[in-house]
């Protein structure tokens, strides 16, 4: 009996023991298995941290040969080695600045189109298809712009704002100047068709989110679908909508290969939209590879990390207002 | 709309409310015309400037040297073949780890809450400041230009579609399937990997195809990691030619024949890359998890 019961109590231990011992092992693979997962999110990180250094790095020599003043000089030449970033900076904000007051109304319509005026049949084809805007790759769009687009826009549309907007007093001079098609306001139209999509696609995603019993107060009080929209929808989801447009500027602000196709490529700065310029990135495309002196690489450098500390601080805003916009989903 | 046809409104107010109404819903009417009609615009640009180029040469036969006739893109499809396709094989695992890290621990820390920030920051990111950071990193410390750099500037584009999509899809699998597989004493690991990743197989799979059709069109990253190469290669250690890059350099060109190449070469990229993006979406739209 007593044999019996030791030998039962020793086989209990045995399995105990046994038990322990998986249950260690789990321990241990969940510790790597955490721990290998966390080196990888944190490459990551790394890869923009190695971005920044990289850049400071590179831009360190321009910054150290003309000071601040870099952001602010006109000039740049490549051949006296004079460099300064206001052509790129200028015509970067430019162009993308024009490309969002193309594409914010745009966008708009597109996303009320699909939210409350389409048959929900075409609601899916249709949504599909203004995705597919954004999956072009962005030398189509380039070479579309430069071959199809920019002759047409110089033929018919130029002329046609240069009779009529080109006469106004101080707007006037924007819509001046020789009609060549590429420039500034051409990169700015290709911009905006590129980041309709981005834009369209957040809108769509914070209007659905807008309770139905809100809108349906609306619509009880006798408001017409348009009121409903523009002053219920709109407002109930405008943190939303600011981030939306401000990722699609962000967008826009690094587009290269688009813009460097139908921007003219010429470092001068001028009042007239016709006229070709220069955006940072379309430079750097443009000059990057045949830089040869330590100088125009390291200024090309300071170009880059300009441009990306904009872009980081337009998407980060972007970023924060959609988390916020999320957050209101949770609340409902 | 609909009570506006019955009868015209006598009380100004109202008719003045109805009439923004119709300007709004026509102007948003209108909005959408005109972003189907850029996108078939482009579409029939392509098929029509492509379509003459779009012949067995196009496929069989190198890029031409300059002033000579014919010629295809046979280098640039197998270059881009292999850089997107070494720089998926990198990215996969990497994005998909690192997604998993995000939905299994993202609610517990700050670094995943980072992490998290930073993916979508990445997502977004200039994609020619990515090229500039492997030239720096890769080719100015060995020298010269490569199919390799090119697909590690690919690859880091790639990822954070892949960690995005990835930590997407595992936060839409229910808790009670994770529950279920603790109670059977399953260890972490083994139910993020062999429960929670695999009831969500195909909407990553979508990721990945997604990250594909992004980095195919890619030009910028490339114009100084992999550069060009104007004859038949597969040596990844060496300049590499590829679909974009050539088509950048050809569209440019003062040759004819040339820019026909690169209207076939822009075909070729623009319809796969639409295909992938169309073939995700409708294999994941047929296994969304509920």
């Amino acid at each position: 009996m007593q044999a019996s019961t030791a030998q039962a109590s020793a086989a209990e231990h045995a399995a105990l023991r046994a038990l322990q011992r998986t249950m260690r092992n789990q321990r241990i693979q969940d510790f790597i298995f955490h721990k290998t997962t966390m080196l990888f999110a944190l490459s990551v990180l790394a890869v923009l941290l190695g971005i920044i250094i990289s850049l400071v790095v590179g831009a360190w020599p321009a910054f150290k040969e003309f000071g601040p003043g870099f952001i602010t000089t006109v000039e740049w030449d490549p051949v006296n080695e004079k460099y300064g970033a206001a052509i790129a900076i200028v015509g970067t904000l430019a162009t993308s600045g024009i490309a969002l007051l193309i594409a914010f109304p745009v966008s708009f319509g597109i996303a009320l189109f699909l939210t409350e005026i389409c048959p929900a049949g075409l609601r899916r084809p249709l949504g599909t298809a203004v995705e597919l805007l954004a999956g072009v790759p962005s030398i189509i769009y380039g070479m579309w712009g430069l071959f199809v687009f920019a002759p047409l826009f110089g033929d018919y549309v130029q002329p046609l704002l240069k009779n009529t907007l080109g006469h106004l007093p101080i707007i006037g001079q924007f819509f001046s100047g020789p009609t060549m098609g590429i420039g500034i306001l051409t990169a700015a139209l290709i911009l905006a068709v590129m980041i309709i999509p981005f834009i369209s696609s957040v809108m769509r995603d914070v209007f659905e989110i807008v309770p139905a019993v809100l809108k349906e107060s609306a619509y009880g009080l006798g408001c017409t679908r348009w009121e409903v929209v523009r002053k219920i929808v709109l407002p109930y989801t405008k943190t939303g909508v600011v981030g939306g447009v401000m990722l699609g500027l962000g967008r826009a602000l690094g587009e290269t290969m688009a813009v460097t196709f139908v921007i003219g490529n010429a470092n001068k700065l001028s009042w007239s939209l016709f006229a070709a310029g220069n955006s940072i990135a379309s430079t750097l495309a443009n000059e990057f590879a045949e830089a040869d002196t330590p100088l125009h690489t390291s200024s090309l450098f300071a170009l880059a990390l300009i441009l990306f500390i904009i872009t980081f601080i337009v998407l980060s805003s972007a970023k924060l207002m959609l988390a916020s916009m999320s957050r209101k989903e949770g609340v409902k | 709309m609909k009570q506006a046809t019955t009868s015209s409104p006598v009380n100004p107010v109202y008719r003045k409310r109805l009439m923004a109404h119709r300007v709004g819903i026509a102007l948003s009417v209108l909005a959408m015309s005109v972003g189907l009609l850029v996108l078939a615009w482009i579409l029939v640009t392509l098929a029509v400037k492509g379509f003459g180029a779009l012949n067995l040469h196009l496929f069989t036969q190198p890029t031409p040297s300059p002033g000579s006739e014919g010629g295809g893109v046979s280098n640039a499809i197998l270059g881009s073949l292999m850089i997107v396709g070494l720089s998926t094989l990198v990215s996969t695992p990497i994005g998909i780890l690192a997604g998993i890290y995000l939905a299994e621990y993202g609610e517990e820390n700050k670094i995943a809450s980072l992490t998290r920030f930073v993916t979508d920051i990445m997502l977004s990111a200039p994609s020619i400041v990515i090229g500039m950071f492997v030239w720096a990193l890769y080719v100015a410390t060995v020298n010269h230009y490569s199919g390799y750099a090119g697909s590690l500037a690919l690859a880091l584009i790639a990822i954070p579609v892949v960690v995005r999509t990835t930590d997407n899809m595992l936060r839409l699998v229910p808790n009670s399937l994770l529950e279920a597989a603790f109670a059977l004493g399953a260890p972490r690991w083994k139910v993020a990997m062999l429960v929670r990743l695999r009831a969500v197989k195909a909407g990553v799979i979508t990721g990945v195809l997604l990250a594909v059709a992004r980095i195919s069109g890619e030009t910028a990253p490339l114009l100084f990691t992999a550069l060009n190469n104007q004859f038949f290669s597969a040596d990844m250690n060496r300049p590499i030619a590829n679909l974009p890059v050539v088509i950048y350099g050809f569209a440019m060109s003062p040759y004819d024949n040339w820019r026909e190449l690169a209207w076939g070469g822009a075909l070729l990229v623009t319809f796969s890359v639409l295909a992938l993006n169309i073939i995700s979406r409708t294999l994941f739209s047929q296994k969304v998890p509920n």
